[in-house]
């Protein structure tokens, strides 16, 4: 049985409706990731999980326990908000201290918690400041070990890592990932930042205008995407308006406007004469000179108008000879030489007829 | 240079206009004379008349009580009002809390006069007296308190919830020590305010009940003796003292930077 359970949950703000029919399943011990843009109702959904919040239709369980009605003080789920919310008049073990004594532990057992619970999060000479003398990092730190000190079903943490700077980002994203593993609490993420959620998470439900567009792995979601959305939103990716003129098992013939004929992975359920777009990722194409061939079943000419160089790839923006542009990736893997193509270079992009995913309208 | 000597000279000047007039009545209330004229000699008899006088001693007994009692009343609901203000947001309170604190004196003295006398048929007294006193003082509480609410992330009340407390052990151990700094402020407004009010006690004070500031009103209608100047001296240092801690409490809390 799924720990946490939303069954067609739907939340309404006046006329908006903020949440929209979602149903979920969080297993225990995973880390389950909300992503989607600002205003897409993952927030709201973490605020009915922890009680602030009730939905207008649906339920919400716990353990297969119904959670209406109980208030946010009597449930095993904590919270690390946004602002980290620490209790300024506390110091960093007074803060920690506080929901052991809100559940009414001996002081025995809460001197003893606090100081396993500092330690974990490299923390313990910090024990007698003030939340105002600590960097972000450090507030960041308190807050997850408040919210993990008593042993919660389920930890909510709403966009935690969005006010520390690029760095210390990452060096948080690697820290959360080993604590998460350390403690074995259920964690459901939330986030707007979708490398952030591929890198965290067990499974991501991607969401997008109060409903869940698709819930799957990091990897599934990254190589078969379900909509344009979600191809979109996670990543990079190129989408060429085609119609599909041929499916078969072995693959689809498709017709793009300007380009001509594309092949394209099987997709059972699809038939000719459907219109969508073949959804592509920049590390699928391939760019040589116009001269050269790799010969992939997919070729384009066309013109290299933009490059970013990042050291390790570059990437490119190629604009194909019926106006539409693709970015390709390359890798710079070759010794001596970090960079193939310069700008007004005629160039060959090609795939293999295998990659990519169509999506269908 | 000479911008700084005007800059100067307007700082002394500007001072010198506020503060002349209280260190004249402070000099003059150690003067050795009757009248308060010419510098004549140093001398504490005004005082020692002034612990003498029964009249005076009982009005400025009258004025602590009603002072004490009544701020800690208007303290307590004017928190109250100020949490509710902040925390629900009710269209009218604000405007029935501050009303009284924008109104004229004049005003709320006569009106407060006619709902006693004609509406609760009171004995106007001490407990009149008191009732006013906490009327004009709850709407300068709540705005303190409730512009130190306004101030914080609201999530930290939100937090000790999910976190495990009641709403009750929320308001204990969050809430009231994060404004206590507003509540301690907004009581000793309300006595500094309630110690020298004099235009509203005036109105509903009655016969035979007396404070210090309608004491020295009548005093001064036979003439500003040396020991008026003695009682003024009293309650400018007590007033003083009060605005000390104020500003005191109010530091300690900015350098905590809660």
């Amino acid at each position: 049985m799924a720990l946490l359970e939303l069954r067609h949950i739907t939340r309404r703000f006046g006329d908006l409706e903020a949440v929209k029919d979602v149903t979920l399943s969080v297993e225990a011990g995973e880390f389950f990731t909300l992503l989607g843009p600002s205003g897409c109702g993952k927030t709201t959904i973490l605020r009915m999980i922890a009680g602030f919040d009730e939905p207008d239709e649906g339920e919400l369980f716990l353990d297969g326990q119904p959670l209406a009605g109980i208030p946010p003080e009597k449930r095993p789920v904590h919270t690390v908000f946004q602002s980290y919310a620490l209790f300024p008049h506390l110091t960093v073990a007074g803060n920690i201290a506080f929901p052991l004594e809100m559940a009414g532990r001996t002081r025995d057992e809460i001197r003893r918690r606090v100081g396993e619970t500092l330690a974990l999060v490299h923390l313990e000479e910090k024990s007698a400041a003030f939340p105002h003398e600590l960097s972000g990092g450090q507030k960041q730190r308190v807050a997850l070990a408040r919210g993990l000190v008593n042993k919660p079903r389920l930890l909510l943490l709403d966009e935690p890592l969005g006010a520390l700077d690029a760095k210390l980002r990452e060096r948080m994203q690697i820290e959360l990932i080993a604590l998460q593993r350390e403690v074995g609490v259920t964690f459901v993420f939330v986030t707007h930042a979708q490398q952030e959620a591929l890198a965290l998470s067990h499974r991501i439900a991607v969401m997008n205008a109060g409903r869940v567009e698709q819930a799957d792995v990091p990897e599934a979601l990254y190589s078969s995407p379900k909509s344009r959305f979600v191809a979109d939103f996670i990543g990079t990716i190129n989408l060429i308006e085609a119609d599909v003129v041929e499916s078969n098992r072995h693959g689809l013939l498709l017709r793009a406007a300007g380009i001509g004929d594309i092949a394209a992975p099987a997709h059972p359920g699809i038939a000719a004469g459907r219109h969508g777009a073949l959804a592509i990722r920049p590390e699928h194409l391939r760019v040589s000179p116009h001269s050269e061939s790799a010969g992939l079943k997919n070729h384009f000419l066309g013109t290299v108008s933009e490059y970013l160089f990042r050291g390790d790839v570059t990437i490119y923006t190629i604009r194909l000879d019926n106006g539409l542009s693709l970015e390709a990736l390359t890798t710079n893997a070759a010794p001596g030489r970090a960079r193939f193509h310069e700008i007004g270079d005629r160039v060959r992009v090609e795939w293999r007829h295998d990659a990519g995913v169509y999506l269908a309208d | 240079m000479k911008r700084g000597l005007m800059l100067w000279s307007a700082t002394l000047v500007t001072y010198a206009f506020l503060y002349v007039p209280l260190a004249v009545v402070v000099l003059f209330s150690f003067n050795d004379s009757e009248l308060n004229a010419s510098w004549v000699g140093f001398t504490t008899r005004w005082y020692a008349k002034l612990l003498g006088d029964e009249t005076m001693l009982q009005a400025a007994a009258n004025s602590l009580f009603i002072a004490l009692v009544s701020s800690l009343i208007a303290t307590l609901l004017g928190t109250m009002a100020g949490i509710a203000m902040h925390r629900w947001r009710p269209p009218l309170l604000p405007f029935l809390v501050l009303t009284p604190v924008a109104m004229p004196e004049i005003l709320l003295g006569v009106s407060l006069l006619l709902f006693f006398r004609q509406v609760l048929d009171l004995t106007l007294g001490l407990f009149s007296i008191l009732l006013a006193h906490i009327t004009f003082s709850i709407g300068f509480v709540a705005i303190i308190v409730r512009a130190r609410l306004a101030g914080m992330d609201e999530s930290i009340f939100e937090a000790a919830r999910d976190l495990g407390a009641t709403p009750w052990k929320t308001f204990v151990r969050i809430t009231f020590p994060l404004i206590v700094p507003g509540v301690v402020a907004g009581y000793l407004m309300a006595f500094t305010l309630s110690i020298d009010d004099f235009v509203i006690t005036f109105f509903v004070a009655g016969v035979g009940m007396s404070t210090l500031p309608l004491q020295i009103y009548s005093m001064i209608k036979v003439a500003v003796t040396p020991e008026v100047n003695a009682v003024s001296t009293l309650l400018m240092a007590l007033t003083l003292t009060l605005i000390a801690i104020a500003s005191r409490v109010a530091l300690t809390t900015l350098k905590r930077g809660t």
